[in-house]
């Protein structure tokens, strides 16, 4: 399937390195996209492009956070609770937002939309809380911003990814944390 | 101290992120042409004299760095850029990305060009998708006018540059994991020696340099050596991209240079703590860093100072904690943060940060038993020096930092006492598997009553 649908992708990424094993974590990118997650079945189609075991294959899938092994919601939200963001409360918002959806940590909402778990340091600490839908950064998160993201996205989808002045100083009648 | 923006060039020149503003308003590889001019072994020597030191944690100078690199070798040399920022309180290589890619990837290609690499690998966080996008775009420009690709400027250097997308494993900071996370291993970390100038990706000579650090280099070749050391102090010279956090009423990115006291960053620049409170303490080099008190406050932030303070400059990541904070919490959130991020390569680490986690884990639940806070030190002081790698040094240098000036945080747990703030007990696994997955709001004496009683049946 991946070669099916992503034949130049692939070839563009090998091209890339003078092994074909070093492809291996960008073409897992590429096999999740392709899949929605990591099956066996994509796990095998990898294994046998880049000519390793699938065993090698599965091994490194299964040591970095951002590859998935079981069905997700169409939108991962991601949510730190690293040490810096939560001493702005982060813990708290992070209990918000699974309230808000009604799920625990981990699950997925039944609609099939949301996959909520939590994440260590997404390297946006100075504008903590801070959370990832689908690796789009959205910070200085309220229980009422996240209210209004959660609505936004079940409406229209997530908004554009842009570039950020956030990490500008926060003016003084900007609110800080909770 | 007032900023200077040598980094966040962003800051005074809007859209420096497209080509035609870089070349045009910012000198935009102005640098690079220079450095063609030169010669690899001048612009060594110029990187050198500049005294710029790595802003990636180790602080070593880059220059001496790239003279490590073999001459005249036969066969390929890599470069790689660390761009897998995740250490708990740094962002600042996330703001140069995302908004001045161009003067970034300037620096790639002059320090390519230094250590004669033909292939750069820029190694960045998974996370990172639109500074991702942001990097791909200032690489498509640099092709498309004849910054990269064969004979770059009428010379025989020819580079190209790819991305390498991580997927989130902190030890992947690490150079040799990170080599190994490129090769398509998993992100461990090797042996040193051989060190990756010598051996490296596919044991060719390799050298890797952290995004900030690069940022720097095409000023340092454009204005000189003296220009860059009219910042900073005499061995720490130039600005660094100080990352405020935590209990501060401003934070974010200040760009300073590099002898700023940890007063003035906090103080002036942040605002000073939050809802009028006290400070307790700070972390001054991300999460690796051991904490220091007000007593330090006037303490230099440059790497010697730091070090001397028996803290470390570290990522430049400064978290500041308020005189609320309970530090036995703050040292459970770092070690949680170890624990789930050890790669298992090494037992003291694999084991000893199971260990600490799970002590500070029933300390904090009101299970903690006498001599918990004893056996916390005694595990943390087993891992000191025979870990493989500084990630579980950092973890046993945090809590013994912490113990260090904050004993009284960690005694109140001995017995029965639990924290009463918010606790995920979804994230406590060890011993604990009755529970409640999720968490708790509240007083943690509830669910682990909830916990005894379900026991009891």
């Amino acid at each position: 399937m991946l070669l099916a649908q992503r034949r130049e992708t692939v070839d563009e990424i090998l091209s890339h390195y003078p092994e074909k094993r070093a492809a291996l974590m960008p073409m897992l990118y590429e096999a999740q996209d392709v899949y929605g997650y990591l099956t066996d079945e994509a796990i095998r189609e990898v294994a046998l492009i880049l000519e390793l075991d699938a065993t090698e294959v599965y091994a490194v899938s299964q040591f970095y956070s951002l590859y998935y092994h079981q069905p997700m919601g169409k939108y991962i939200i991601r949510f730190c609770t690293d040490m810096p963001c939560a001493l702005v409360g982060a813990e708290w918002a992070y209990q918000q937002l699974l309230d808000i959806l009604g799920v625990q940590n981990g699950e997925t909402t039944p609609d099939g939309l949301f996959t909520v778990e939590h994440a260590v340091c997404l390297a946006a600490c100075g504008s903590a809380p801070v959370l990832q839908v689908n690796r789009q950064f959205f910070e200085n998160m309220t229980e009422s911003k996240m209210r209004h993201l959660i609505d936004i996205i079940r409406t229209s989808g997530l908004p554009q990814d842009g570039p950020a002045l956030r990490h500008l100083p926060r003016t003084a009648d900007t609110p800080t944390g909770f | 101290m007032e900023q200077v923006y040598l980094i966040c060039r962003h800051r005074e020149t809007p859209n420096i992120h497209q080509y035609d503003v870089y070349v045009n308003e910012a000198e935009g590889y102005k640098g690079l042409q220079k450095a063609l001019a030169l010669g690899r072994d001048e612009v060594i020597n110029v990187v050198k004299a500049s005294g710029l030191r790595g802003r990636g944690g180790a602080g070593f100078p880059t220059g001496v760095k790239w003279g490590f690199m073999p001459k005249n070798v036969q066969g390929p040399v890599y470069f790689v850029v660390n761009c897998a920022e995740g250490e708990p309180g740094t962002f600042g290589n996330h703001e140069i990305i995302e908004n001045n890619p161009h003067q970034f990837i300037e620096g790639v290609i002059i320090g390519a060009y230094a250590i004669g690499a033909t292939t750069a690998y820029i190694y960045h966080r998974g996370e990172f998708k639109f500074g991702a996008e942001m990097i791909q775009m200032a690489v498509n420009d640099a092709y498309a006018n004849g910054w990269l690709g064969k004979n770059i400027g009428g010379t025989d250097f020819s580079l190209d540059i790819y991305l390498h997308p991580e997927a989130s494993a902190y030890i992947c900071g690490e150079e040799t994991a990170q080599l190994n996370s490129i090769e398509g291993y998993l992100g461990q970390p090797r042996l040193k020696p051989p060190f990756p100038a010598q051996a490296g990706l596919w044991k060719r000579p390799t050298t890797v340099n952290n995004v900030e650090t690069l940022a720097h280099v095409p000023a340092i070749i454009r204005n000189g050596a003296d220009w860059f050391r009219q910042w900073g102090s005499e061995k720490s010279p130039g600005t660094r991209v100080y990352c405020l956090s935590g209990h501060v009423t401003r934070p974010g990115n200040y760009e300073l240079p590099m002898n700023v006291t940890a007063r003035e960053l906090i103080m002036e620049h942040g605002g000073g703590i939050w809802k009028g409170h006290g400070i307790k303490g700070f972390i001054p080099g991300g999460v690796s860093a051991p904490i220091l008190t007000e007593a330090h406050l006037d303490t230099v932030m440059d790497y010697d100072s730091l070090q001397a303070a028996g803290s470390m400059g570290g990522s430049g990541g400064c978290i500041v904690i308020d005189d609320q904070t309970d530090i036995a919490w703050l040292a459970k959130k770092m070690v949680d943060f170890y624990q789930h991020e050890s790669c298992g390569k090494c037992s003291p680490c694999r084991e000893g940060t199971w260990w600490q986690k799970n002590l500070l884990d029933r300390m904090m639940m009101g299970m903690g038993r006498a001599g918990d806070v004893e056996m916390l030190e005694m595990v943390s002081e087993q891992m000191n020096g025979v870990c493989f790698c500084p990630l579980g040094e950092s973890s046993q240098g945090v809590v013994l930092g912490a113990m260090k000036y904050f004993r009284a945080d960690f005694e109140q747990y001995g017995l029965g006492r639990a924290y009463d703030g918010v606790i995920p007990l979804g994230e406590i696994t060890h011993g604990y598997e009755e529970a409640p997955a999720g968490g708790v709001k509240g007083n943690a004496m509830e669910a682990v009553e909830a916990v005894r009683s379900s026991r009891a049946h």
